[in-house]
This record gives C-alpha cells, sequence and structure tokens, in this order.
C-alpha cells in the first residue's frame, strides 16, 4: 500500500511550507516534494505607485533581509533615473548590504541550524531550538546571538533602523555614515571575528560527524549561479553573473545581470506557490540550479580578502578533483566564511577617508522606461525587474527571489534527504526533522520569495492510497 | 468687539463676538482634534473631528459662532467615539498605507489617529483601486491618501489666487481634480507655487522623488503671507 507523509509546516524557516514523501507498497520513498504554501502578492500590488517608494514596499516582503529588497529596488530606481549614486553612497549600500549579511547568516547559522549541529539531529525535539542551545552551550548561543545584533546595528546606524530602513533610495542613500558611528563599528568588529572563526572551528570540526549527512542533503550535480566581479572574485553587491556547471565549467560568464531573462526562466507547478526558475538553455528542469552562499562560493574566483580566501582554499578541498562543491550541506560552511569576508570589508571600507563624506544622493528624473536591480541577498541572486510610464509610475513588476531559485534543488534534496532516512513503517520526529534540516540549509525566506511571517508547528501524516490517514503526528 | 461668557466643561470661560467655537476653545487650552481647519483659510467644516456638544446638541466647533451663555462639552464619551468612528471610516474608505507613506511620522491624519487611540479600524477597508498623477514636474498626487479635506483647494483659490483645484464627484466618490479634470502637469492655471502640497495634511500630494517617511510639510507661510498681506507690507 502506497503512503503519503506530510510535514506541515515545515519548522525553522522563514515563511510557511510543507513537504509530502510519496512512500510505495514496500514502504520506501517514492518521491517527495517541498510546497510552499503563502502567497504575498508584491508583484500585483506594486503596480500603479511610483517608482520612487518600491525601496520602501518590497523592504516589507522581508523582515529578515530588507536590506537585499532595499539594494536591488535602488538599483532598479537607479536604472530609470540613468544615473550613478556617488562613490561615497555605494559604498554606504555596500556596507550595509554586508552588515544584513552578518546578521542574516548568523541567525540562519546560530538561531535555526545550530540546534541541529550541536544538539544533534535526532535528539529531544523540546529542546532542540535556540533555548535549548543556550541552555546547553550557553556562549556559543550568547555570541551568536550578539553577532547578529553587530550585524543588526551597523543597519541601525546607517539607516536610522534596523527593519525595514527607508534609507537607500534611487540615486543613492538618504543618511551619511556619522564619524561617531564609525568608530563604533571599528571597535566592536574584533569580537564579531573572534565569533565567526568560533563558528567556522565549530563547524569544520563537526565534518567527521556528519559525513552520511554530507552525502544526502543535497549533494548532487546541479548548476551555480551568483555574481561575480569583472575580475571573477566574490561578489554581493554588484557585478556580472556567471554560471557553472557541476564539473566547474563556465556556461556563462560576464553578462550584464540585466540581461538575466536570455539565461532563466520561470515555470510554475500546482502545487506550490513558489515559481521555478531554470537555466533556459538546459531546459526544464534540467536546467536546475542553486544560487546562495554554496553557489557564490563555487562560482567566484577569489574571495578578495586574506582570511577569507585561505577559508575558501580549504572550502575548495571538499569539492572532489577540482569540482564545485555540490553537497548542500555546505551551505553552512559556505555562509560562515560569508560572514568572515562581510566583517573583513566592512573593516576596509571603515579605513576609508572618504566614507562619511555627505555628498550621497544623485537627483534625476524619469529617463528610462526599464529598470532592473540586481544584487546578491544573502541568499541568493535577486531580481527587481521594473517597467514604469513616462511618470514613474509601474506599470510591471518582476521580482526573481534567491529562493525561488533553490525550488528544484530543495525539492530534489527532500527527497534525497527521505530515501536516505525515512522508514514509512517505523516513522520517527527525528528523521523528519533531517529533512526539514535538508531545506534549513539553503535558509529559505518563503516570505520574500512569494510576495507572510508566521509560526509554525509540524504536522505529520500518513496517508495510503486511499487518501486515508493511518498516522498522525502534530507537533507545537 | 464685546465680550461673551459660556461654560466649556463645567467652567465658566469667556471669549469675543465673532470668535469661532473652535477659537475661544483653543484659546483656553483644550485640544480639539482638527484635519480640515488651517490658519489662515476659511473653515470648511468636513471632517467632524471638532465636533462638540452645544447645550447637548453635537456642532462643529469650527463653523459655530460662540455665543453667550453655550454651554460646551468637548470630551464627552460620546464624542470620542465619533471622533474615532469618524477616523475609522476615513481609514478605511482610501488606502492609508502608513507604513510605505511618504509622509510616515509627519502625517496629520497618522498623528490624529494615534492621540484618539485608534488602533484599529472596526469596518471592512473599502480598498478602492485609485491613480496617481506624477505628471507635474514637482509635485505628485495619490488618491489613495486623500482625505478630501479641501484645503488645497481653499489654499489655492483663496491666497495664491489661481483655483486650479476643484472636486469632482459626490459623497464617497468624490476626488480632488486639477481643472477639467485633466492631468495635473498639463494645468494652464497652476503655478506651481506649492501651497497646496504643503497645506495638504497627508501623502496626497507631495514632492517629487520623495521615499518612503522622507516628506515633511510646513504651513507658517501661511499666516507670513496673509499677515504680510493684512498690513499691506507688499508693494506689488
Amino acid at each position: 500500500m502506497s503512503k503519503t507523509i506530510t510535514i506541515d509546516p515545515v519548522t525553522r524557516i522563514e515563511g510557511h511550507a510543507k513537504i509530502t514523501i510519496q512512500l510505495n507498497e514496500q514502504g520506501l520513498v517514492d518521491d517527495a516534494r517541498f510546497h510552499v504554501t503563502e502567497f504575498r502578492g508584491f508583484e500585483k500590488f506594486c503596480e500603479g505607485r511610483s517608482f520612487w517608494e518600491m525601496p520602501g514596499i518590497t523592504a516589507r516582503v522581508c523582515g529578515i533581509c530588507p536590506v537585499s529588497h532595499l539594494m536591488a529596488s535602488s538599483k532598479a530606481g537607479d536604472a530609470i533615473l540613468s544615473t550613478r549614486p556617488p562613490d561615497t553612497a555605494v559604498r554606504l549600500r555596500r556596507i550595509m548590504n554586508w552588515a544584513q549579511y552578518v546578521q542574516s547568516h548568523a541567525l540562519s547559522f546560530f538561531h535555526l541550524s545550530a540546534p541541529d549541529l550541536l544538539l544533534g539531529m535526532e535528539s529531544d525535539p523540546g529542546q532542540r531550538h535556540v533555548v535549548g542551545l543556550l541552555q546547553q552551550y550557553p556562549d556559543i548561543a550568547r555570541r551568536g546571538i550578539r553577532l547578529r545584533q553587530f550585524g543588526q546595528d551597523i543597519i541601525r546606524m546607517l539607516g536610522g533602523k534596523s527593519v525595514h530602513p527607508a534609507w537607500t533610495v534611487p540615486g543613492g542613500v538618504r543618511e551619511a555614515l556619522h564619524p561617531e558611528s564609525r568608530d563604533e563599528i571599528r571597535q566592536r568588529l574584533p569580537e564579531a571575528f573572534d565569533t565567526a572563526l568560533l563558528a567556522l572551528s565549530l563547524l569544520k570540526d563537526s565534518f567527521e560527524k556528519f559525513e552520511r549527512e554530507t552525502k544526502t542533503y543535497g549533494d548532487f550535480p546541479s548548476l551555480f549561479m551568483g555574481l561575480v566581479t569583472p575580475e571573477g572574485g566574490l561578489e554581493h553587491y554588484d557585478g556580472l553573473l556567471r554560471v557553472v556547471d557541476s564539473e566547474g565549467k563556465v556556461l556563462v560568464d560576464g553578462i550584464d545581470p540585466a540581461r538575466y531573462q536570455e539565461i532563466i526562466g520561470e515555470a510554475v507547478e500546482p502545487w506550490s506557490y513558489l515559481k521555478f526558475p531554470y537555466y533556459k538553455p538546459y531546459g526544464y528542469p534540467d536546467g536546475m540550479y542553486r544560487v546562495g552562499p554554496l553557489a557564490r562560493l563555487n562560482v567566484c574566483d577569489f574571495a578578495g580578502t586574506p582570511r577569507a580566501d585561505r577559508e575558501l582554499r580549504q572550502f575548495r578541498r571538499l569539492g572532489s578533483l577540482g569540482k564545485p562543491v555540490s553537497s548542500s550541506f555546505h551551505y553552512h560552511y559556505a555562509r560562515l566564511i560569508e560572514i568572515l569576508f562581510a566583517l573583513e570589508k566592512i573593516e576596509e571600507f571603515m579605513e576609508d577617508p572618504d566614507i562619511t563624506r555627505t555628498h550621497i544622493r544623485s537627483w534625476a528624473g524619469v529617463n528610462q522606461p526599464i529598470g532592473i536591480g540586481v544584487s546578491e541577498a544573502p541568499r541568493g541572486t535577486l531580481f527587481h525587474h521594473y517597467k514604469v510610464d513616462q511618470q514613474g509610475i509601474l506599470q510591471t513588476v518582476n521580482l526573481i527571489i534567491a529562493t525561488g531559485q533553490n525550488n528544484l534543488a530543495m525539492n530534489h534534496t527532500v527527497k534525497q534527504i527521505a530515501q536516505a532516512y525515512v522508514d514509512g513503517n517505523h516513522l520517527s520526529e527525528g528523521m523528519l526533522n533531517r529533512i526539514e534540516h535538508g531545506i534549513r540549509t539553503y535558509d529559505p525566506c518563503l516570505s520574500c520569495s512569494t510576495h507572510a511571517v508566521g509560526q509554525m508547528p509540524l504536522h505529520v501524516q500518513l496517508v495510503d492510497a486511499a487518501g486515508q490517514v493511518v498516522a498522525e503526528q502534530v507537533r507545537g | 468687539m464685546s465680550v461673551i461668557t459660556l461654560t466649556l466643561n463645567g467652567e465658566m470661560i469667556s471669549g469675543l463676538t465673532g470668535q469661532t467655537l473652535l477659537e475661544v476653545i483653543r484659546e483656553h487650552g483644550v485640544e480639539l482634534p482638527t484635519l480640515c481647519h488651517l490658519e489662515g483659510i476659511s473653515e470648511r467644516g468636513g471632517c467632524r473631528l471638532c465636533m462638540v456638544e452645544v447645550n447637548g446638541r453635537m456642532t462643529a466647533a469650527c463653523v459655530t459662532k460662540a455665543n453667550e451663555g453655550m454651554h460646551v462639552n468637548t470630551h464627552t464619551e460620546k464624542l470620542q467615539n465619533y471622533r474615532r468612528m469618524i477616523l475609522e471610516l476615513l481609514f478605511a474608505e482610501r488606502n492609508h498605507v502608513c507604513a510605505v507613506c511618504v509622509m510616515n511620522g509627519h502625517c496629520e491624519l497618522q498623528s490624529v489617529a494615534a492621540a484618539q487611540g485608534m488602533d484599529s479600524v472596526r469596518y471592512d477597508y473599502l480598498s478602492p483601486e485609485l491613480p496617481m498623477d506624477a505628471s507635474h514636474k514637482r509635485f505628485v498626487l495619490d488618491h489613495n491618501r486623500c482625505i478630501l479635506c479641501t484645503r488645497c483647494l481653499r489654499v489655492c483659490d483663496e491666497v495664491e489666487g489661481a483655483h486650479t483645484w476643484e472636486l469632482k464627484g459626490r459623497g464617497i466618490h468624490s476626488m480632488v481634480i486639477t481643472d477639467l479634470n485633466g492631468p495635473w502637469g498639463e494645468s494652464p492655471s497652476c503655478t506651481s507655487c506649492g501651497k497646496c502640497v504643503q497645506v495638504c495634511p497627508t501623502g496626497a500630494l507631495y514632492d517629487q522623488g520623495s521615499t518612503v517617511a522622507e516628506m515633511e510639510k510646513k504651513h507658517d507661510f501661511l499666516p507670513w503671507i496673509l499677515g504680510g498681506r493684512g498690513k499691506k507690507e507688499w508693494n506689488w
């Protein structure tokens, strides 16, 4: 008798989702799917508004990564104005973007994933959360929270508040960096570096323990996409698109991200609100690609800062024979390297004598009907594509969010973990947590990608072929 | 002008003949919320927030002259309930999304609602589909944020003398328009003086290029202009 297991909702992710696992007659996993069950609709209700408002509106897509939307939206606005923001403004935008990397990646690692990594994938679910972590590893948990706070504080110092700062605008930014804030950031950097390095050693020390997980948590060939600098370095704010395959062969290099439609197509499935972007030349679903920290480190030639480059060399050894690192489990490692990189870049920019300049905004009118703004959000490449009329009123809006681009890969990961760990005849909570962790490696932000916020208890159902519920487990 | 005496919230007070109740009440330190009222332009009595009870009957203080022997109550439970209700209806009628509005933090509607303790809207939002007019070089009109207070109409007509602004439609379907309902940017009568923008209490009229919470308005030019005219300080 074939059965379906449903994990609904998936917990410790940002947004609403469920997972269904289809079992065959022998109780083995036949298929598994990751369903996104929320819908936002930003693309529709922004129509008719002015593009000037878009950074402020689209920042509301997400409370975790509002800064990413601010960046992409402001850049799309720059394109409509056909203006180049002053250099200081661009540098300040980059600093805020990196500060967001620090806070968002710290949240993903310490708050959401560390309970699984440090306490165990199948440990007591009553303890397997950030509070449990605080009880068992108070120092690590506290440091993680402080690291996130550091990122948030930089965002606050620049934008006036840490969530939804309406600070980046078409043409530049609204407030300059105050010298006192610069000094405070400098003073707090050493502690942040210590925490990032501690997290790196903790994770690397646990690799042996997670050998099986590394091979089953999304270890499969796929394409990788991300922005790189014109020289091929790690890039988070601007740059050019690069796509590499699982062998490390560069398929697309140096393409202006505004031409993204030439390489990215979007498919829809009736069972999920999340679209399925794919690499056009390979078609759907063969054009599965991954974005985000793992992809960015796989596509770049180098990081560009000493400590991150040292880590990147170690990271590369995880890929067999010089090929890209293929296991999504290593998203965690890539994320920590990116924290290190972000901290190094913030440190470097704090030494720039022009960083406190007050010429930070360029002014212009509507000069172009189309504005495409692309930046790297913590979860991957983010596209904002606006079409405006002569008055700057939005006619169409297309947002391609990082999490959506990982949709095919997340589905693949869910299936791979289910096949490795799920035994339909003996269902356990820990087993299902492994599948959820597979999703957590991508740190998906579903609120972002479907254009909701909320808490999610867990609901698992075993359903037979006739649709009868034969077993049920509810948590939270 | 002779002195009159009346009772305000149980206390005997005095005022001058010709003053409106709103003027007398505010002179005696009692705060009444208003949205359509603005010092320097004529009264409209449209928003009804300054409603008071005079001898047990409700009336708008801005358009009622103070009279000898009036018994006025300003903050009875009934009045406060009505004020909150009026505000809720304003919020429900159009699309006032404070978080992403150019006037967030500086908006009179928002601050009056906060001061009156309006923390939720009990009516269904109508969510009308309303356009924005960004055709003017310097200013933008966003009907979604308009509360039809007509301050723009009055200042344009009475102070600037252009009478560019008008109202079309009736009741809930009323809309502010420029001239014969053409795009603002093509208005032959608009002098682009910006007075309408400065007196608008919400984000319905704002400067081009303003982003979220960035627009701030100043009303202090009105007494200055009008005072200058009154004292014949202008030579043209």
